[in-house]
Formats: C-alpha cells, sequence, structure tokens
C-alpha cells in the first residue's frame, strides 16, 4: 500500500507518484489541514479553537484560512487561557459538540493538565457513562533553531499514565489525517501530538475523508533480526536506520506504534517473537516513557523471546538546551537507532 | 412545619422582603419554599444516617445556604444546563433532580445517579440538564462556559448556571473563563456562593478586597452582590441574569452571601473542632434562609400552618422512601469497574 509507506527521501516519493497514476502527494501539514476542514464539513458539531489559528500563518498551515471558509463562530482565536480553554471545550464536548483545541506547542499543554487529567479522562467514568467527551487536542513538538527547554518538549509520557485518556502521534501524512479524523468522531478526549519536523514530510493521501483506527500500530518494514518501536519523528529515523542496517546485511523490522494509548502491544509482542531483539525510539526522555511501558508489556508477556536486553533510544536526562552545539548533541537519530541495534546484535 | 428556635425580625430585610414579595405570586413563592425545604430535609436526613456509616462517602452539605440553589434555579428551564461543585446536592435538587438517584449514589449503589462511581462530590442528572459537578474548587466554571458555547454553536436556547464558592473565586480558572464568556458574549450565569470559607479560611485570610461581585467591571459585565439568604434576591437577581442570557447579553456574575452550617465535610458542626466560632454559627442561623421565608409566607397568609405540616410530610416522605430505595438497592457488581472508561 503507497499510504502506508514512509518516505524517508523526497526523490522516493516522487518515484512512487511518477510510477503509480492517480496517487495524490500532501505534506504533512496539509494532511491535517484537509482531516480538520473535511470534520468541519462533516459535522456541524465541530469547532475549533485555539491561539493565533486564524493568523495570517494558521498554526504553521494546519489551520489555514479555515475562519473564512467556516466563520468566527466555528473557527476562533483563543484567549491566553489554555486551562480555560481547555475546561471550556471539555464543557462543550459534554454539551454536545465536537472541540478540536489546537496548541502551538506542546509546552502549553501542561497549563491545561487540571482539565485534561481531572476532568475531561474522568467524565464519563466518574458518572457511570452518563455524560461523554468528544474532545480532540492536538499538540505540537517544536525542535531546534534554539527553541530551548519551553518550547521543544515532547511530553507525551505524562499523558499515558491516565486511563481515560487517548494519546497519538502520527508519522506519516496518510496517519496525520486519519487519525486526526478519527479522533475527532471519537467519543473520548483524544491528545494528538505531532512533530513539527514531520509538516513538510511528503506522503499518499486519499481524497475523501477516511480513520485510522486508534490503538492499532503498523509494521513500515519488514525484518527478521530485530525489532525497532518507533514513534513520531522516530518512525523516519527508524527507517533510515534500517535502511542502512540493511547494507550490512542486518534486517531490522520497524513498527510504527503511532497509538500510544491504547497500545498495540500485541503487534510488537508478534514481532518480538520473530526477531527476539527490541529498541525503542522515543522522541522524548527515557523515565517512564514508551520506550519503558513497551519494554515492560514484552518482559510481562514475552520474556522468553528476548535474546538480548532491549534499549531505548531518548533524548539524554536534560531540559533542551538552546546552543547550536548543544542541540546537537541532545537529539538522537538514525546514528543512534544504528547503534542500539547492532548493541543488541552483539548479544546472543 | 420547618422551625427554628429564635426567629427575631429584622425589619430592613423584611420591609424589602414584603415589598419584593408583593411583585411575586404565591404558587411562585411556595414554590421557592418547597424548593429550599426539599434541601434541608434531604440533608437534614444525611446528617442524622451518616454516623451509620453506610454513606462511605464524604459528603459536603448546604445547610444554610439552600435560597441560593432554589432562587437561581426557578429562573431556568429543564433544557438550560448547570455546573457545579463539591457542595452540589442543592443545586441538583433545585434543579429538578429526583431523591433516589442521588440518595442512592451516596450509598455507592449501582441504582445512584452516577452507577456507584461518582459518590456525593460526583453527581448528575443529564435530563435536568446538570452536566456533572467538580470537586476541583473552580473546576466546573470552564465546563459551564463550554456548554454555552455548545449552545451557541449549536444554536439552542440553552442557557448554562455555575455556582461556586469563594475560594473558587481565587483560581485562575474563573478570569479565563469569565473573560471568554464576556468576550463571546455567552449566556452563562456566575453564582459564586459566598460563604466566606474556603475549609476553614475565613475570605479575610485569603483576598484583599472581598470584593467579588465587583470583578465583574473589568470584563464589563454586571456584578451584583445580594443576600444569598434571602430567596427573593436570589430569584430576582437570578431572573435578571437569565433575562440577559437570554436576550443575547452575556454573562452575569452573581456574589451571594450566605454561611455553611455545618463543616466543610461531614455532619458536624465547626465550632465543635475548634475551627469557626460558635458565635457566629448562631447569628447565621437567626438568618436561616428557610425559617425567615416560611415567616413572611405565614405573616402575608400565603400558607398557613396546616399548610405547612403538609409539604413537610410529603418532602419528608419523599426522603423516606430515597433512603429506603438507596438502602435496599444493589451494590454494583465487581465487573462495572472497568466498564465506562472509555465512551463508544
Amino acid at each position: 500500500m503507497p499510504w502506508t509507506k514512509v518516505y524517508a527521501n523526497k526523490a522516493e516519493f516522487e518515484k512512487i507518484s511518477a510510477e503509480q497514476k492517480g496517487l495524490r502527494g500532501l505534506t504533512y501539514r496539509e494532511a491535517i489541514l484537509e482531516a480538520t476542514e473535511q470534520a468541519l464539513t462533516a459535522d456541524k458539531n465541530v469547532f475549533v479553537i485555539g491561539e493565533g489559528i486564524d493568523d495570517p500563518g494558521g498554526v504553521f498551515g494546519t489551520t489555514k484560512d479555515l475562519h473564512l471558509k467556516f466563520g468566527a463562530d466555528r473557527v476562533m482565536d483563543s484567549p491566553l487561557a489554555e486551562n480555560g480553554i481547555t475546561g471550556i471545550t471539555v464543557g462543550a464536548a459534554v454539551a454536545g459538540a465536537r472541540p478540536l483545541l489546537v496548541h502551538m506547542r506542546v509546552d502549553f499543554l501542561p497549563l491545561s493538565l487540571d482539565q485534561i487529567i481531572n476532568h475531561a479522562a474522568k467524565w464519563h467514568y466518574m458518572f457511570g457513562g452518563a455524560v461523554r467527551v468528544p474532545l480532540t487536542i492536538r499538540a505540537i513538538i517544536g525542535r531546534g533553531w534554539g527553541s530551548a527547554a519551553q518550547h521543544s518538549q515532547s511530553l507525551q509520557a505524562m499523558l499515558l499514565n491516565i486511563p481515560g485518556l487517548k494519546v497519538v502521534m502520527p508519522a506519516t501524512p496518510y496517519d496525520a489525517k486519519g487519525l486526526l479524523y478519527a479522533a475527532i468522531f471519537d467519543n473520548n478526549p483524544v491528545i494528538m501530538i505531532e512533530h513539527r519536523w514531520l509538516y513538510e514530510h511528503m506522503g499518499h493521501v486519499p481524497a475523501e475523508p477516511y480513520k485510522v483506527e486508534i490503538g492499532k500500530g503498523i509494521v513500515r518494514r519488514q525484518g527478521k533480526d530485530a525489532t525497532i518501536v518507533a514513534i513520531s519523528l522516530m518512525v523516519n529515523e527508524a527507517i533510515k536506520a534500517a535502511d542502512e542496517l540493511s547494507k550490512d546485511g542486518i534486517e531490522a523490522e520497524v513498527i510504527d506504534i503511532r497509538s500510544l494509548k491504547p497500545l498495540d502491544s500485541d503487534l510488537v509482542i508478534e514481532s518480538v517473537k520473530k526477531t527476539g531483539r527490541l529498541i525503542v525510539a522515543d522522541t522524548g526522555w527515557k523515565d517512564c516513557g514508551i520506550g519503558a511501558e513497551i519494554i515492560t508489556r514484552v518482559v510481562e508477556d514475552a520474556f522468553e523471546s528476548l535474546r538480548a536486553p532491549a534499549v531505548r533510544v531518548a533524548l539524554p536526562e536534560a531540559p533542551t538546551p538552546a546552543s547550536p552545539a548543544l542541540e546537537n548533541a541532545y537529539y538522537r537519530g538514525k546514528n543512534d537507532i544504528i547503534a542500539a541495534v547492532k548493541k543488541t546484535l552483539a548479544r546472543s | 412545619m420547618y422551625t427554628l428556635n429564635a426567629m427575631p425580625a429584622i425589619k430592613t430585610q423584611k420591609k424589602a422582603a414584603e415589598k419584593e414579595a408583593s411583585v411575586y405570586s404565591s404558587a411562585l413563592q411556595i414554590q421557592l419554599y418547597t424548593a429550599m425545604l426539599r434541601i434541608r430535609l434531604f440533608e437534614e436526613k444525611i446528617v442524622a444516617l451518616y454516623p451509620e456509616q453506610e454513606m462511605k462517602c464524604p459528603v459536603h452539605l448546604c445547610i444554610g445556604q439552600e435560597a441560593i440553589a432554589a432562587g437561581i434555579c426557578a429562573n431556568l428551564e429543564k433544557r438550560d444546563y448547570v455546573f457545579s461543585n463539591h457542595r452540589g446536592h442543592g443545586h441538583s435538587l433545585a434543579k429538578g433532580a429526583g431523591m433516589k438517584p442521588l440518595m442512592a449514589e451516596f450509598y455507592g449503589k449501582a441504582t445512584g445517579c452516577s452507577k456507584g462511581k461518582g459518590g456525593s462530590m460526583h453527581i448528575v442528572d443529564v435530563p435536568n440538564g446538570l452536566l456533572g459537578t467538580s470537586a476541583i474548587v473552580g473546576g466546573g466554571i470552564p465546563m459551564a462556559v463550554g456548554s454555552a458555547l455548545a449552545s451557541k454553536i449549536r444554536g439552542e436556547q440553552s442557557i448554562t448556571a455555575v455556582f461556586f464558592g469563594d475560594g473558587a473565586f481565587e483560581e485562575g480558572a474563573f478570569y479565563e473563563s469569565f473573560n471568554f464568556a464576556a468576550l463571546k458574549r455567552l449566556p452563562v450565569i456566575f453564582v459564586c456562593e459566598n460563604n466566606f470559607y474556603a475549609t476553614n479560611s475565613h475570605q479575610r485570610a485569603r483576598q484583599f478586597a472581598c470584593k467579588i461581585s465587583s470583578s465583574a467591571v473589568a470584563f464589563d459585565a454586571p456584578g451584583v452582590c445580594i443576600d444569598g439568604n434571602d430567596v427573593l434576591s436570589a430569584y430576582k437577581a437570578g431572573k435578571d441574569a437569565a433575562q440577559r442570557a437570554r436576550n443575547n447579553g452575556g454573562p452575569t456574575l452573581i456574589e451571594a452571601t450566605t454561611y455553611r452550617w455545618k463543616g466543610h465535610v461531614g455532619p458536624d458542626t465547626d465550632h465543635e473542632k475548634g475551627c469557626r466560632p460558635k458565635d457566629e454559627l448562631l447569628e447565621w442561623v437567626k438568618k436561616c434562609p428557610i425559617g425567615r421565608f416560611e415567616k413572611h409566607l405565614l405573616e402575608t397568609g400565603i400558607l398557613d400552618a396546616n399548610a405547612l405540616i403538609a409539604i413537610t410530610g410529603e418532602i419528608n416522605s419523599e426522603v423516606d422512601d430515597a433512603v429506603k430505595f438507596a438502602k435496599e438497592s444493589p451494590y454494583p457488581d465487581v465487573s462495572e469497574l472497568l466498564t465506562q472508561v472509555y465512551s463508544d
């Protein structure tokens, strides 16, 4: 399927596009914009709110001009009141709307944790199912150009510990559209974390609305020697790493887990039973992160399959620094994944 | 009949009440009285039964504060929304909730309004517009603005009222929400029940100005401070605010001063624990919203002693039926533990 392919370089994307007629290419940002526009068209209960979403830039293009098409009553700028606005969207969802709340940076989301954790995540269960919270929250990971400690964080881990929430992190334009569309029409609070560096990535995206099932991961590349589970931007790094490892005769399987909660651990366990080796590549920090969770699940359910200790590729234990010299040393990528795979293979 | 030992007439309040009362029909005044008494007798039953320890959840009682819920909610339609807090029994009853699902919830039973998953702090009554109560101080305020926003977007006629205390006024959520409601001219009534205490901390220890209603000025919205123990004042403030909300006039802030007779949580009184002075309680007991209004109804001949006895009797039967229902209801099956974590 061309839709499920991760194009690690543009030339490859263009080659496939030329070969297969009828395929349409979109960037990740355009895919998000299209999902939002189609959701607004499909259901009058959908509305979008966020700081600066009606700017000419439109949140890096993902909400561009929607206020002109759907009016300021349904696509609205927001006061700088993250917790209040989140609560407003929770209340609106409970009263029958389907809000989409956009945070330009993940870092602004901690201001709204009371409403996310104490309210959105609880409202369905706490009232015995009498009410539901069909709310979607988008938040964008910034990186680079000295964004530093408060404009670059990848805070998914702290959301995974809360029953009642769903958390997705699409890596491809196809998934960005399908997961966002699914999130908006899901009857639960869903947080979609996007990576700014994916926004220019091209992929094949169908024009019609569609949903990607929340809670299902996907194998992006088949392999027999090691399993690399990756999220978000690290999926691209993992594909690049696998391609390079292949030149040395090492075939890594790459799983894009894409839905962190609920987590498709069956897919990982199935793969590890085949490869015996597990590497998890995260965009965030190591402690109690998605890597810890995935490895634990494999240890709990398929310990005997592991032929070597699992390895986590994650950020070093420090806030993000600003200087390019430190920033370069801080972020993890293809080479770290290659080293991790080789480390697991060194043990037999 | 609901009686209080001491009920000295307060001249000015009496005059004002009489003037106000002449505007309102007898039927409305009886409705307001009944609504208050229903809350009082329901909660007094909790006080009586709580020591049995069969109600295994914290209870936050609003005895002494009933006029606000009764007066405001009398202006709301069934379709209108209400959000409330940990002290939400009164708001729920005033908005039309039956006593049985509430009492059963406090007993942790499957027949409770939240199927035993919420307890007394988390009650819900969707058919009557109560979309849930939050026990995080200030937490319900933005949600109320959200339901008002949803009404506007969906083209519904519903308005929303939100009840919160003087402690919630200190939360950022209040300012964030009020600003948004004013900005979008949303149909919300903000009702601050100022009982002067956040748990045991007095308002003066927490706020410099102690002028809650005046804060509305910053948002160019109306703010009024009323005697929250006068049900007709609460009714009138609620009526004005509801009219404004229904006519696209935006939010109103109502500060209603009152006093919580019981402790922050549980059936006891605070002076027993040395948290608040006993004299202060006694002063406020003299201003009992129900006793005051009852006296007025008797004096104006709207109700006579027999009618009061009849109303009290009816409510007591409703309370007794609710307790029987709650006690006889089954606990939720353990299999319910993992249901409703997510919605289909």
